[in-house]
């Protein structure tokens, strides 16, 4: 076994584990913290193939801001230390049969379908920027619309579209959003009734 | 366990089976939404496996940054609902949400 199998093991556990014990938390200051735990650990599977940029922005965006937001809604919305909103023991039975249920469903399907292996053209030039790691450089070129890693590959004279258009729409899209979610969360005057 | 496709894909599918099920069953709102951000990190993983392994190459790991991006603003939209939602009802409880019952 070899240090990438290991290392893939052990955060490959700790992000499932975490993922069930954030089911089967009976609070939700518990959750929280098996869910950091989770996103901790698919941040390293993400390091572990490959993707540093996405690893690093999932540890910046969604450990340290998504969930940190989280936790301040848990903590705005506790409704008093001797109160536990808990799930009875039967719908814990049944939510964990129909849980199972769905797993091996999905497993079965994923493991009847032969996934092509990549071609040995796409192997030299595409795909060898995801082979070392270096994605910061060709993400943030396929971000500003040009593909330098598919454009050397293909013969013809036509460029490949980058993700610009998606990224100037994810962008005022997070601008409405945050400008909604501050009008909604806003402190309002109390009713005089 | 050797770092294939399949166990990628299996780490993602038991990644979205603990997010439905987390949503599907949970009281608290707060729980449902950390349940949306399990299933969206399922599909992640999948992308970024998908990615590695297959000529799907830089596409995954900049669908899985869109993804990143629009995880963060539903959350941010979802806690402010609930915020609402708990000051005028003074519950988190989603089973209390039944004004609209018909």
């Amino acid at each position: 076994m070899n240090g990438e199998s290991f290392l893939f093991t052990v955060f490959a556990l700790a992000t499932c584990l975490s993922a069930l014990a954030v089911v089967f938390s009976q609070t939700v200051v518990r959750m929280a913290f098996w869910l950091i735990i989770a996103l901790g650990s698919t941040s390293a599977l993400f390091f572990l193939a490959n993707a540093d940029f996405v690893g690093a922005a999932q540890l910046l965006i969604y450990v340290g801001g998504t969930l940190v937001l989280l936790v301040f809604g848990v903590m705005l919305t506790a409704s008093g230390p001797y109160l536990k909103i808990t799930t009875s023991s039967g719908e814990i039975v049944m939510g964990s049969c129909v849980g199972l249920l769905f797993l091996l469903v999905v497993f079965a399907s994923l493991n009847g379908v032969k996934w092509r292996d990549p071609s040995p053209e796409t192997i030299t030039a595409a795909s060898h920027v995801v082979s070392t790691g270096n994605t910061l450089r060709p993400l943030g070129l396929s971000l500003l619309g040009s593909r330098p890693d598919k454009d050397s590959t293909t013969d013809g004279d036509t460029l490949s579209p980058g993700y610009l258009l998606p990224f100037e729409i994810v962008s005022v899209h997070l601008l409405v959003v945050l400008i909604g979610a501050a009008y909604l969360a806003r402190a309002k005057r109390r009713a005089e009734c | 366990m050797t770092a294939d496709l399949n166990s990628y894909l299996f780490v993602g599918a038991v990644l979205f089976v603990c997010g439905v099920v987390c949503m599907a069953t949970k009281r608290n709102g707060i729980g449902v939404l950390m349940g949306v951000e399990l299933v969206l990190n399922g599909a992640n993983v999948n992308f970024v496996a998908f990615s590695r392994f297959t000529d799907l190459g830089l596409d995954g790991q900049v669908f899985s940054l869109f993804v990143i991006v629009l995880a963060a603003a539903e959350a941010a939209v979802a806690l402010a609902i609930a915020l609402n939602f708990y000051n005028n009802f003074l519950t988190i409880d989603v089973d209390r949400a039944n004004k609209l019952k018909g």
